[in-house]
C-alpha cells in the first residue's frame, strides 16, 4: 500500500498543547501543508498571536515572531515592507484581530500590504477562559455573559470578512470553515491560494476567516461543536469567497 | 480492504471528529486510555478505502494513511503523492 | 556632505538616521515633530527605503518591531502623549532583544498638555515606561549638531547591545534651525545579526519572543538582560563638565535646558560666583560616577529642567547625601530664561559670599 497521507515537515513533529477537538490544530496543518507544497519554507516568516496559539512557534518549522495582542498585522507590515521577497503570514484569533487588533488589521487591508492573514473565529476568547468575542453569537452563554450575549449591550457578533471585503485594498477574502472533511478541504483550498497570491507577487492583502471549535469553552464534544459550526455559526457568518483577489 | 490507517495512540487525545467522520464506520475510541490520560481511537476490522478524511479532520496530524491502488477504485488523472491530500484540478 | 548647512532639528536628525543606515522608517503625525515625518516621506522612497505612515502610535512601534525583527535598521519618532502609545511596543522590544531607534520630540504634559518643548518625559525614558524590568538607552543632546551626532550612534548601540534606543529632543530642539555637518561617520564593530528572521533557508527557525513560560525561565532571561545593562552602565556614559572642580555652585541640566545654563553660569562666573555645571547627554546609563566624584568635595547641586523635577532624582542618588541637592525648573511648555537660573545662583550663593566677607 502506498501512503496517501502523513504529517507534513512544517507542521512540527510534536503534541500541541491545543485542547481535544480544537480547530487550530487543523489550521496549523493546512498552513504548514500550504507551506510545503508551495516549497516556501525557507522564505516564510510567521507572527504568532496572544491567545491559544500564542505558542504557535513551537508548531510551526519556520522562522516566528511573537506580537503583542492584536498587532500583528502592523508587524507584518514592517517585516513585509523591509523583505518584499519573503512570505510573511499572520495567524490571530478572534480577540486579537477582531477587539483589540481591529485597527491594525483594517489598517493593512485598507494600505494594501501583501501579506496573508489567516483569522481563526471560534466566537469566543479561548486562551483566558471563555469570555465574549466580538464575534460571539447572539444569546450564546460566555464567561462574560452569563445570560447569553445581548445585541442591545453587547452588540452583535462581528463580521469581520464583510469589514474587510469593503476595502479596496483586501484584494482576495474568504470565508471557510472546517466542520468536516469537506469543509476542510474548502479551508486547505483558500489557506493555500491566500499564501499563493503573495508567492506571485499579487497586490493586496490576502485574508482567510476559519470558523473553528472551542469545544472547551462551547461546552460540547468536538463532534458537536462542528455540528454547531454548521448549523449555528454559518447563519451569522457566512461561508464563501467574498473577493476573489482578481 | 483497500485502505488502512494507523493512529498515533499515544499523541490522540481522543476527540473523536476521526470516529464521526469515517464514512465506513471503522473507527472507535478506545476503551483503555493512553498515557496521557485520553482516550484514543482506533482503527477497527471495518471497511478502510482509504479515503483519508479521517486524517484529513485530525486536528493532531497523528492519523497515516495508506491505499492500495490496485485493489480502491481510483478515479484516473488523479495522482496520489505520499504525504499530502490529493488535490483535484 | 562635510559643509555646514542650516537645517532645523526634525529634518537634520532624519537625514542622520538615513546616513546612517536607516532600513525603515514608521511614524505618526504629532506636533512638535511632524517635519520629521513629512521629510522621511520624501527622503527615504528616494533612498529606496521604507517609509510608511501608521494608523496610530501604537501600530508604529509595533512595525518597528517587525522590521527590527529581521535584522533590519528601524526607526520610529513622536511626541509625549504619542510615546506613551508605544510604551507596550517598547517593553515588548526590549524583552525581544530587538534593536530600535525611537525619537521623542518632547512636549508639555500630563494628558494633551501642549506643543510647547519640555522635559517632563524623563521617568518614561529612564525608568521604563512600559511594564517590566528592563531598561532602554536614553539619550538628551542639546543642540542640533549633538542631536545629529545621536542618530548613528543610536543605532549602533542598538544593534551591539539588542536594545531599544530613545533620544530625546523637544519643541525647540526639534524646531530650531542651527548649522550642522551632516556626514558618514565611522561604524562601531557590530555583531552579526544572526539571530534574526530572514527565512529559515538551510538552517533552524529562529524565534523572536519575550514569553518564557517554562519555570524559572523568565527570571534567567531578566539575569542575562541585566547582565547587558550593566555592561551598558560601565562602558557608554557620555557627561561633559564645565569648570566643576573650582565650582561651589554645580548645575546639572540636560538638553535645551543645559544651554540655558551654560550662559546662566558663565554670567555667573562673570560676577564672581563660582559656578560650573555637569551636562549629561546619556540619560540612561546616567552619570553617577561623575557626579558622585563632583560631590566629594562640598557643593551645592542645582539641577534645572523644564518640569517639575525629574532627573534631580538621580542627581541625588548620584550625590548620595554628601551635599544638597536642589531643584528649579518650569512645567508644562514653561522654558526657563538665563535670568530666572542666574537669579537662582544668585540666592544660593549669597550665604558663601557672606561667609567669604566676614
Amino acid at each position: 500500500m502506498e501512503t496517501v497521507f502523513e504529517r507534513t515537515k512544517s507542521f512540527k513533529d510534536c503534541v500541541t498543547h491545543y485542547c481535544p477537538g480544537c480547530g487550530h490544530g487543523i489550521a496549523h496543518r493546512l498552513i504548514a501543508e500550504s507551506i510545503d507544497e508551495l516549497g516556501i519554507r525557507g522564505r516564510t516568516i510567521g507572527i504568532a498571536p496572544v491567545g491559544c496559539a500564542v505558542l504557535a512557534y513551537d508548531y510551526f518549522d519556520v522562522d516566528m515572531v511573537e506580537a503583542a495582542h492584536g498587532r500583528a498585522p502592523a508587524v507584518a507590515t514592517g517585516m513585509k515592507r523591509t523583505n518584499p521577497d519573503k512570505i510573511i503570514f499572520s495567524y490571530q484569533g478572534d480577540g486579537d484581530l477582531a477587539a483589540i487588533g481591529m485597527a491594525e488589521i483594517i489598517h493593512a487591508g485598507h494600505r494594501g500590504e501583501q501579506i496573508t492573514v489567516v483569522f481563526i473565529n471560534n466566537a469566543v476568547f479561548g486562551m483566558t477562559g471563555g469570555q465574549m468575542a466580538p464575534t460571539t453569537v447572539l444569546e450564546q452563554v460566555t464567561a462574560t455573559t452569563p445570560k447569553g450575549r445581548q445585541a442591545r449591550g453587547e452588540g452583535y457578533p462581528l463580521q469581520m470578512s464583510e469589514l474587510m471585503a469593503l476595502l479596496p485594498g483586501a484584494a482576495y477574502v474568504e470565508r471557510c470553515s472546517v466542520y468536516n472533511p469537506a469543509q476542510v478541504r474548502k479551508a486547505k483550498k483558500a489557506i493555500k491560494y491566500a499564501f499563493k497570491r503573495q508567492v506571485n507577487n499579487e497586490p493586496g492583502l490576502s485574508f482567510v476567516e476559519v470558523l473553528s471549535p472551542c469545544p472547551t469553552y462551547w461546552r460540547m464534544t468536538p463532534a458537536k461543536a462542528m455540528e454547531w459550526i454548521e448549523n449555528e455559526m454559518t447563519k451569522y457568518f457566512p461561508l464563501g469567497r467574498l473577493k476573489d483577489g482578481k | 480492504m483497500a485502505g488502512r490507517i494507523e493512529i498515533d495512540t499515544e499523541r490522540c487525545k481522543g476527540c473523536g471528529l476521526c470516529v464521526a467522520f469515517c464514512p465506513k464506520s471503522s473507527i472507535v475510541i478506545r476503551g483503555q486510555s493512553n498515557s496521557n490520560g485520553y482516550f484514543p481511537a482506533e482503527m477497527t476490522d471495518g471497511d478502510c478505502t482509504g479515503c483519508a478524511n479521517c486524517a484529513i479532520v485530525c486536528p493532531d496530524a497523528v492519523i497515516k494513511v495508506f491505499r492500495d491502488s490496485n485493489i480502491a477504485s481510483v478515479k484516473s488523472g488523479t495522482k496520489s503523492k505520499p504525504g499530502l491530500i490529493e488535490e483535484k484540478t | 556632505m562635510s559643509e555646514r548647512i542650516l537645517m532645523c532639528g526634525n529634518e537634520a536628525l532624519a537625514e542622520a538616521a538615513i546616513i546612517a543606515g536607516l532600513d525603515a522608517y514608521f511614524g505618526y503625525p504629532i506636533t512638535p515633530q511632524n517635519e520629521i515625518t513629512a521629510y522621511m516621506s520624501r527622503r527615504m522612497p528616494e533612498e529606496n527605503r521604507v517609509f510608511v505612515q501608521s494608523e496610530s502610535e501604537l501600530a508604529a512601534i509595533n512595525m518597528v518591531y517587525g522590521a527590527a525583527a529581521t535584522g533590519k535598521r528601524a526607526m520610529t519618532s513622536s511626541s509625549s502623549p504619542g510615546v506613551s502609545l508605544m510604551q507596550e511596543g517598547i517593553s515588548y522590544l526590549a524583552g525581544a532583544e530587538l534593536p530600535a531607534v525611537i525619537v521623542n520630540v518632547m512636549r508639555g504634559g500630563p494628558g494633551l498638555g501642549n506643543i510647547a518643548p519640555s522635559q517632563s518625559d524623563y521617568f518614561q525614558a529612564t525608568r521604563g515606561g512600559g511594564h517590566g524590568d528592563y531598561r532602554t538607552i536614553a539619550m538628551g543632546p542639546s543642540n542640533v549638531q549633538e542631536l545629529v551626532d545621536c542618530m548613528p550612534l543610536a543605532f549602533d548601540l542598538a544593534d551591539e547591545y539588542r536594545i531599544p534606543v530613545m533620544v530625546l529632543a523637544d519643541g525647540i530642539l526639534g524646531q530650531m534651525m542651527e548649522p550642522v555637518v551632516l556626514e558618514k561617520k565611522p561604524a562601531r564593530k557590530l555583531p552579526p545579526k544572526d539571530w534574526a528572521l530572514t527565512g529559515a533557508h538551510g538552517r533552524e527557525q529562529n524565534i523572536v519572543r519575550s514569553l518564557w513560560l517554562k519555570d524559572g525561565a523568565l527570571e534567567q532571561h531578566n539575569y542575562k538582560l541585566q547582565a547587558r545593562y550593566k555592561e551598558i552602565e560601565a562602558k557608554e556614559v557620555i557627561c561633559e563638565e564645565y569648570q566643576v572642580a573650582s565650582a561651589e555652585i554645580v548645575v546639572v541640566a540636560y538638553g535645551v535646558a543645559a544651554r540655558i545654563v551654560r550662559s546662566a553660569v558663565d554670567k555667573a562666573r562673570a560676577e564672581g560666583i563660582r559656578a560650573g555645571w555637569i551636562r549629561p547627554v546619556t540619560l540612561w546609563p546616567f552619570p553617577y560616577e561623575q557626579i558622585s566624584k563632583a560631590a566629594e568635595d562640598f557643593k551645592l547641586f542645582l539641577t534645572v529642567e523644564m518640569s517639575l523635577g525629574q532627573m534631580v532624582e538621580d542627581v541625588k542618588l548620584a550625590v548620595a547625601g554628601k551635599a544638597p541637592v536642589l531643584f528649579y525648573g518650569r512645567p508644562g511648555g514653561g522654558v526657563p530664561t538665563v535670568e530666572q537660573i542666574l537669579e537662582k545662583i544668585r540666592q544660593l550663593s549669597m550665604p558663601t559670599k557672606k561667609a567669604a566677607a566676614k
